[in-house]
């Protein structure tokens, strides 16, 4: 980059690139951008939270149309009773997150046994969740309460089958970052992104599942 | 422009074979150009759609030959209204400004050599391509295409079957179509987003980004979270028509003399979820075309953009306010009328910023030394048309005034002049303007003038007597409008439309014909054909694999850097530094 040049005049002269990267305010790539090989590492980042907003506003969507369907005059709205098991498994995905967290420390401090380890605990405690959902659904299923039953059951099985869907995407990429690490990604950033991605579907969870209990 | 280049590795090569290259390739100039000609097709069969409604509306009993048992009925024009609407506003008015010409522009103009996920937009692309056969699919399926219009309202689109020829499979791929659509799109807004806040070259911030790129990244913020929401309400939809669920069906209802099922849904939620969705797919549709407004008159005035800063901030607060007035489209529905006073408030309130733009333009056009080239003519009819159509949307916009004219000729005129025509000339300027970039030659410059005086007084000719139609209570969407007195008053007036659209139509043949042409026999472009200031002008036409050939440009001036005082040459190039100005004024071309 061009340095040590005085600038011509106010009126002609332009402006100097900023060298330092902030995301928004300086002049886009910064010194990590190394060209046309590859892209920098935080643009993933950038790009997972964008996907997350998008996300967000995905099950917004369907969460404002509960409320909506819910609150009609004269509704059919019947209480749907939630089944326990689901405590149990906001449980399990807290304890996932809680070790994914774990896991992530010790890829930091560079004690890569213990990073594996924790990883895999995520990865099961996650098998683990998205089973007891399934539970949940044969136990509504075992009571008669399917997909058209009512709308609270109807939104129910949205609800849940969109959560489990995208957690079973992060059960994916957990797996991929174990097994086979992207090429593009150094491992910081492929664990840094997942992890993201893990957290906000569990807090994501912690919504849904408010809602379900205090909206029936 | 050599201080202003950094040679920072060696050219990236183009992959090898035309399956590689052209087919599965990741390079954003070939997705965009597939995009583009993907638009092309769609805009074909589309406007062969709309002549088709066109002739039907004034010779309701002409024998066809390609229509089952000859005379068209009333369904299989509802189908004809429903494909067109749908092709032209997803596949040609999203696809084309957006996905076609920011997936070849953006990464060159803010001085990157790709998208940040060149194979996401890839698989993009092919969403895109599998959603548009699906749509295409529908024509042939038992029962024909759906006839629930581009809007899908419920319950006519959740009753399947049992509620028309085109409400069974036709209807079902329709949204199927759709959520894959969105799903493509969702997709391409990452992309486009995380390109412009991470890829910018050194020294392009956000205030000398180019107003293409502002437009582009406030429309990939808008599809992210218009998308997100149609693909929810999609979703349900599907629920709805296959699993027996009631979100948007309502109890009691007797089709065809048989009870439904249904139970306790409601119609209107669909109305919510689809317009919260359906009119920020309005500005999708013309905020990239404001863009290349902006840039296209800057460089044809030979003057910088007129107040750019507030240019930026106008784009952000439409693209802001796009996403609080959905419910100017169900004035009628029913809705409380103290929420249609504030959807009403506020959607005139976006008059502001649109002003704002339109009045930015004639200030930049304001004694400039202007160039009357075909991208120059396009552009202008573009503001013609933003602020004919913007007008008739203010009346629309009182809830008394939209009570009588709801459902009638004049919305489809306001939606078609502001929202499709005004779209459509941005897509044509944009063409004509970036045609020697893409293909490394230009255009015929007669045929275009004359194909864009055909097309301009064409389109008033076709969309003006449609608002007087209005105002006389021609409905919408009625297939035969001969039968009632009142409505046959109003024949003469169709008949001048449909004359006006075969016409209009033909004379898109001649851009057809200049454009195949060019492509290769057209005038030899250079570099910088237009003299212009933007990155994608210093590098070759077409550009290289990697866009700027292992030279990475860094940014020193503001986009617009026209007839600056001083300078001996009318423009400066954005990677111009200070050190090579004085070079700059010794040789006044440095193209």
């Amino acid at each position: 980059m061009p340095d040590n040049v005085v600038m011509e005049s106010v009126d002609l002269g332009g402006g100097r690139p900023s060298g330092s990267g902030g995301a928004l305010g300086n002049g886009g790539r910064g010194d990590n951008y190394s060209g046309a090989a590859s892209v920098p590492q935080r643009t993933y980042v950038t790009g997972m939270m964008i996907a997350l907003g998008g996300i967000l506003m995905f099950f917004m969507a369907l969460v404002s149309a509960w409320i909506v369907r819910k609150g009609f005059p004269n509704s059919d709205w019947q209480p749907l009773g939630i089944p326990r098991v689901l405590w149990l498994n906001t449980l399990i995905l807290a304890a996932s997150s809680l070790a994914l967290t774990r896991s992530r420390r010790c890829l930091l401090a560079g004690r890569d046994d213990e990073f594996r380890h924790w990883w895999g605990v995520t990865t099961i405690l996650g098998v683990f969740f998205v089973a007891g959902q399934l539970l949940a659904w044969r136990q509504l299923v075992a009571r008669g309460v399917l997909l058209a039953t009512n709308s609270s059951s109807s939104f129910f099985y949205v609800f849940t089958a969109a959560h489990g869907l995208h957690l079973l995407g992060g059960i994916a990429a957990l797996l991929v970052v174990a097994f086979r690490p992207p090429r593009r990604l150094t491992l910081d950033t492929a664990t840094e992104v997942v992890a993201m991605y893990w957290h906000f579907m569990g807090g994501l969870w912690l919504c849904l599942f408010v809602l379900l209990l205090v909206g029936k | 422009m050599s201080a202003a280049s950094r040679l920072e590795h060696a050219p990236r090569e183009a992959p090898k074979g035309f399956i590689r290259c052209y087919v599965f390739g990741t390079d954003h100039k070939v997705i965009g150009l597939q995009y583009f000609f993907l638009a092309l097709a769609a805009v074909t069969i589309g406007i062969i759609l709309s002549l088709l409604m066109r002739f039907h509306l004034v010779w309701p009993m002409a024998h066809l030959p390609f229509v089952a048992g000859g005379i068209m009925t009333p369904e299989q024009y509802l189908a004809l209204v429903t494909m067109h609407g749908t092709i032209m506003v997803f596949f040609v008015l999203t696809t084309a400004p957006q996905s076609a010409f920011g997936n070849y522009f953006l990464p060159i103009q803010i001085g990157a050599p790709d998208m940040a996920f060149p194979r996401l937009n890839m698989l993009s692309f092919w969403l895109t391509l599998t959603a548009f056969l699906l749509m295409l699919a529908a024509f042939v399926v038992p029962g024909g295409a759906p006839i629930s219009g581009w809007t899908a309202y419920p319950p006519l689109s959740g009753l399947g079957e049992i509620a028309g020829p085109g409400e069974g499979i036709g209807q079902s791929i329709w949204v199927i179509s759709i959520l894959v659509f969105c799903f493509g799109s969702l997709l391409g807004s990452i992309n486009f987003i995380s390109t412009t806040i991470d890829m910018r070259a050194p020294g392009m911030t956000l205030m000398r980004m180019p107003l293409t790129v502002w437009a582009w990244f406030v429309t990939a913020i808008l599809s992210l979270l218009a998308f997100a929401v149609l693909l929810a309400g999609g979703i349900l939809l599907v629920l709805d028509r296959s699993a027996g669920t009631s979100f948007f069906l309502p109890a009691g209802l007797v089709v065809n003399g048989e009870p439904l099922a249904h139970g306790g849904g409601s119609p209107l939620l669909w109305q919510h979820l689809f317009w919260f969705f359906g009119h920020p797919e309005v500005y999708i549709a013309i905020l990239p075309g404001m863009g290349v407004v902006s840039h296209i008159l800057a460089n044809f005035s030979r003057k910088p953009v007129f107040g750019y800063r507030a240019m930026a901030l106008a784009l952000c607060a439409i693209g802001f306010m796009g996403f609080l007035v959905w419910g100017h489209h169900m004035f009628v529905s029913g809705m409380n009328p103290y929420s249609g006073l504030a959807f009403s408030v506020l959607t005139m309130s976006i008059g502001v910023p649109s002003a704002i733009k339109t009045f930015n333009w004639l200030g930049t056009l304001w004694g400039g030394k202007i160039q009357f080239r075909s991208p120059m003519l396009f552009a202008i009819g573009f503001v013609s048309f933003f602020v004919t159509g913007g007008l008739s949307g203010i009346f629309l916009a009182q809830p008394a005034v939209d009570t009588m004219l709801h459902a009638t000729y004049y919305v489809v005129g306001h939606f078609h002049i502001v929202m499709g025509v005004a779209a459509i000339f941005g897509i044509f300027a944009a063409t004509y303007y970036w045609f020697p970039k893409m293909f490394g030659r230009k255009m015929d410059e007669t045929l275009g003038k004359l194909h864009f005086w055909l097309t301009f007084v064409g389109v008033y000719c076709i969309f003006m007597p449609m608002h007087f139609v209005g105002v006389a209570g021609g409905i919408r969407r009625y297939a035969d409008s001969t039968g009632a007195n009142y409505l046959a008053a109003l024949q003469p007036l169709h008949r001048f439309m449909t004359f006006a659209a075969f016409i209009t139509a033909a004379a898109q043949l001649i851009f057809f014909y200049n454009f195949f042409r060019s492509l290769r026999k057209g005038e030899r472009a250079s570099a910088n054909p237009w003299n212009a200031t933007t990155l994608e002008w210093i590098t070759s036409s077409p550009p290289p694999p990697d866009n700027f050939g292992g030279h990475y440009p860094s940014v020193y001036r503001e986009p617009y850097e026209y007839s600056v005082p001083g300078a001996h040459q009318d423009f400066l190039p954005q990677n111009l530094a200070p050190e090579d100005l004085p070079r700059a004024n010794e040789e006044p071309r440095n193209a």
